[in-house]
């Protein structure tokens, strides 16, 4: 049984506060990349995208990528689906945000780093996520967090967005098999 | 998730069109990744890919390499000259002392139409058929139908004609099974003595009229044409042969307006393909040559990395033989 | 008489059904065996024991012993793959009591000390009968003839270059009409070198699916229809050895309604497999000739059902487990066979292709007037040459625990149905199933 924590509405406002911090951190969008960790981290850093050009009037740069050429196990999820990486700007000197919808052991943050990192030298790595579960096995932390909601290892935290799945929110779903993510 | 059966690459024949598609849409990221400065990711870092040679190649073999490394992987080359198999080691035995090493995965080309299935039967890794004999040469298929996607998008419906040496040709094989699973016409092209009848049972149309297949064609196959067939009486001369076969511009206008002309290489100028033609807008031979390394790697991702998509059915099982009658037989 | 015949027990056994196509009989019948001989065949229970060692046959088929009238031994000089005495065991076990072993041995049995040798090795294990086929040529080289009649005198029962071809038709010609003068055969392994050009299995959608090499049907029926002319032609007596395409089968029919001397034979693995066994590369399905379409297979069946095939022939053919489990371009070709011949015959009566008469006379009597043995019957007088066989019982075929020296065969993990029980050769018990 899911149990939906988060709805359409609360997300939207989960990012445009998300999108506020992000131009008051970095003081504006140039030198700004926002780019989207595959599959659904993708749509949310367009969304941000869009929000920080409605705030600054321009927007930051907008690149995904893709980190199942740098996965360091395969208790990372699956692999089934092995996507581009679209990076089209010069990382070299940029402030990179990474999005991704739900920051859990880390891992999936550490390889996108390694991706970012093997395209050029940012000047800055910073980490949005919309739901921060907890249970960290790096030593990695967000910038900008949606919302933190504490689990148990044995529960899944499933993030839809329209784009991709129709529907939209951020579900709690009880008694998955301990490496759910 | 799919359910992972993958374990070797070691034709297209029987391969589905989802894990065809699945490996052609993997190469499009690994592309990505030979566009970049540092033309490396880490996907395959620790791993030993051993490539057995046993057939002269520059090309496929450099190709293999080349994906290995961009990989991450350790890509170690064996060819014949100078090793055990020089000395009389049988195949097999060969095997059995790679096997011992634990690679985790071996990419063979060999003169033996099996000689992929044989190491699949010994090794317990996946086994890469890099051309075995006559029978297939998955990846350049592979290959060549990402050439084609990139260029039509489309291969179901398409009008494809492969021209040349059919009988001996392992490219010609994978393709043409590959090019049937995706839905594609294939026309076969050549003289009778080198096109069998049982191509037609495939699913191919047989033309022995270079000008009559290459008709409204989409996209132009042209196979080597080897010079040791000469003499075998398979055709009287290479001249000939160029005669009948070569594509020239002549025959070429016949096609399809925005035609595309394929050729594995490497390539008999003025005997397969005129050179106004070979070097001429509608030749995409180099874009073969650079999708090589792409797919390549692709390939490897997809068989040896634990979580991937792999490809569905390339088990080898135990053999079973059946009586022509099924009643009794089989335990 | 030998001294181990002199001295055999007597033998009754009883209950089973007797069934001998060259007597016509086909019944329950008791049979007594005394002294190498069939002493006695009677009413059932109306024999007494006397001594003798009692065989219970009941719901057992009782038949003359096969005759296997192409069989390689590999003695002398491919004693790794078998010898003449684990090539009799093999024979008993699958129920043979005679074997015609062809002559690609190493030396050639081309002259007649290696017939004897064969014929002493074959003695000394006391198993099965032997009868020697000698070389047509000298080494087997299809140029000269080699010497027949001395070779006859030692013992040989008809001439063959089996392995090889014999591509000069003068010599064909010449090696029917010498033989005239000794009244034997002369087998002829049908396969035409130029079309074969190097191939491996049957042309077709197999091979060509394969990549592998193929050996076109014509490549047999081309010889078979010459050596059908030579034989009109110089009134010598043929045989056919393992014929295998649709039009082979229907030259031989002509042939015979042409009044030719021609006899010919097909194998168990003919008339039961075809062409896509070879899918996989599996190299236990490498032979010469090579498996062939469905249609073929069809042919071979309606050819041993009419008789113009009449003789069934394993051309078991020996090869280390190293010859075969290399690529299947390398690997040798030929497969075992005796072990199997009464289960896979046994299915084409079951699907009747065959009565089951139709199939013990391709076993006995066809081969033993092919090669002129006084054999291959259970007449009162015969020597006692008998197997018992329970046509019912099921077993795996496990081909690890195959009696041969070697294991090639493609039938390992088949279920099969009909199994020798007991195998009696001049009169002595040389084989008993241990159930």
């Amino acid at each position: 049984m899911a149990k939906r924590i988060l709805n359409e509405q609360q997300i939207g406002r989960a990012l445009r506060r998300i999108a506020h911090e992000i131009v008051e951190r970095n003081g504006g969008a140039e030198q700004l990349a926002l780019v989207g960790i595959r599959t659904r981290g993708a749509p949310l850093a367009e969304r941000l995208v869009a929000a920080i050009a409605e705030i600054e009037g321009a927007p930051p740069q907008l690149g995904a990528v893709d980190v199942s050429l740098y996965r360091d196990d395969v208790g990372m999820g699956s692999t089934a689906h092995l996507g581009p990486t679209d990076i089209s700007f010069d990382v070299n000197g940029m402030t990179i945000v990474l999005v991704d919808d739900v920051l859990y052991t880390g891992r999936t943050v550490r390889s996108a780093m390694d991706a970012l990192i093997d395209l050029g030298r940012p000047s800055a790595i910073q980490l949005a996520v919309l739901v921060d579960r907890g249970h960290r096995e790096l030593p990695i932390r967000a910038d900008y967090v949606g919302k933190n909601v504490p689990t148990a290892r044995e529960q899944k935290v499933q993030v839809k967005v329209g784009e991709q799945d129709g529907d939209e929110g951020v579900f709690l779903e009880e008694d998955v098999d301990a490496d759910g993510r | 998730m799919q359910t992972v059966a993958r374990r070797h690459l070691l034709g297209l024949d029987g391969v589905s069109d989802e894990d065809i598609l699945l490996l052609l849409d993997s190469a499009g990221s690994m592309k990505e990744v030979s566009a970049r400065d540092v033309k490396k990711v880490p996907t395959l870092r620790g791993k030993t890919i051993i490539n057995l040679f046993l057939e002269d190649s520059t090309r496929t073999r450099l190709s293999f390499e080349i994906a290995a490394k961009r990989l991450s992987a350790d890509s170690i080359n064996l060819s014949s000259r100078g090793s055990s198999l020089s000395k009389g080691e049988t195949l097999a035995d060969t095997a059995r002392n790679l096997a011992a090493m634990a690679p985790d995965a071996i990419v063979i080309r060999h003169a033996s139409p099996g000689a992929a299935r044989l190491l699949a039967d010994i090794i317990d890794c996946p086994i890469i058929n890099a051309g075995d004999g006559a029978h297939e040469h998955p990846t350049q298929a592979l290959l060549d139908l990402l050439t084609i996607r990139e260029h039509k998008h489309e291969i179901d419906g398409l009008n494809v004609v492969i021209v040349g040496d059919i009988l001996h040709s392992r490219v010609a094989r994978s393709n043409i099974f590959g090019l049937l699973t995706l839905g594609a016409k294939v026309r076969v092209c050549g003289p009778p003595t080198l096109l069998p009848a049982e191509f037609a049972e495939l699913g191919c149309e047989l033309h022995y009229d270079l000008a009559s297949a290459v008709k409204g064609a989409d996209v132009v196959m042209m196979l080597r044409i080897q010079r040791e067939r000469q003499g075998h009486n398979y055709f009287p001369t290479l001249d000939e042969y160029a005669h009948f076969f070569c594509l020239t511009e002549e025959i070429l206008a016949e096609a399809a307006s925005d035609v595309i002309i394929l050729h594995p290489g490497p390539m008999n100028r003025g005997i397969e393909v005129a050179s106004e033609v070979a070097d001429g807008p509608y030749s995409v031979m180099m874009n073969q040559v650079a999708n090589g390394v792409a797919m390549r790697m692709a390939v490897l991702y997809q068989l040896i990395v634990p979580g991937a998509g792999g490809i569905r059915g390339s088990e080898v099982t135990d053999r079973q033989v059946e009586p022509v009658v099924a009643s009794g037989g089989r335990a | 008489m030998s001294d181990r015949t002199r001295h055999a027990k007597p033998i009754l056994i009883r209950g089973g059904r007797v069934l001998d196509p060259a007597s016509d009989v086909d019944e329950p019948k008791d049979v007594l065996i005394e002294k190498g001989v069939i002493a006695a065949l009677a009413k059932p229970g109306s024999l007494d024991a006397d001594g003798a060692d009692v065989i219970e046959a009941k719901k057992y088929y009782v038949t003359p012993g096969f005759i296997d009238m192409h069989v390689h031994l590999r003695e002398p000089g491919y004693e790794y793959k078998e010898t003449v005495a684990t090539g009799c065991m093999s024979a008993v076990v699958g129920g043979v009591t005679s074997v015609a072993c062809m002559a690609n041995t190493n030396p050639v049995n081309d002259n007649a000390a290696v017939t004897q040798y064969i014929i002493e090795k074959a003695a000394l294990a006391g198993l099965a009968n032997v009868f020697p086929i000698g070389a047509v040529s000298v080494g087997l080289k299809g140029e000269q003839l080699s010497e027949f009649g001395e070779m006859a005198e030692a013992g040989i029962v008809a001439v063959s270059d089996d392995g090889r071809p014999i591509m000069d038709c003068n010599l064909m010609r010449r090696a029917l009409e010498y033989a005239r003068m000794f009244d034997f055969p002369v087998i002829a392994h049908e396969e035409d070198l130029a079309l074969c050009e190097g191939g491996v299995m049957n042309e077709g959608i197999t091979s060509m699916r394969l990549g592998l090499r193929g050996i076109p049907a014509p490549s047999e029926s081309v010889m078979v229809a010459r050596d059908i002319e030579l034989a009109r032609y110089t009134r010598g007596r043929l045989h056919v050895a393992h014929l295998s395409t649709a039009e082979s089968v229907e030259m031989v029919r002509r042939g015979k309604a042409d009044g030719i001397d021609v006899t010919a034979e097909a194998t168990p693995h003919h008339f039961t497999l075809d062409e896509t066994a070879v899918d996989d590369y599996n190299t236990n399905a490498k032979m010469y000739p090579p498996l062939r379409s469905r249609r073929d297979v069809e042919a071979v069946r309606e050819g041993l059902a009419d008789g113009t095939i009449d003789t069934i022939a394993t051309d078991h053919a020996p090869h280390h487990r190293d010859e075969k489990g290399v690529q299947f371009d390398e690997a040798a070709k030929g497969i075992v066979g005796m072990e199997t011949v009464l289960p896979l015959t046994l299915e084409l009566v079951r699907q009747n292709v065959l009565t089951m008469r139709r199939m013990i006379e391709s076993l006995t009597i066809a081969p033993a007037r092919n090669l002129g043995l006084d054999r291959g019957t259970l007449a009162v007088g015969a020597a006692a040459d008998v197997v018992i066989f329970d046509p019912e019982r099921e077993w795996t075929l496990d081909a690890s625990t195959l009696a041969s020296k070697s294991n090639n065969t493609p039938f390992d993990g088949w279920r099969c149905q009909g199994k020798v029980t007991r195998t009696i050769v001049g009169g002595r018990s040389v084989w008993e199933d241990a159930q």
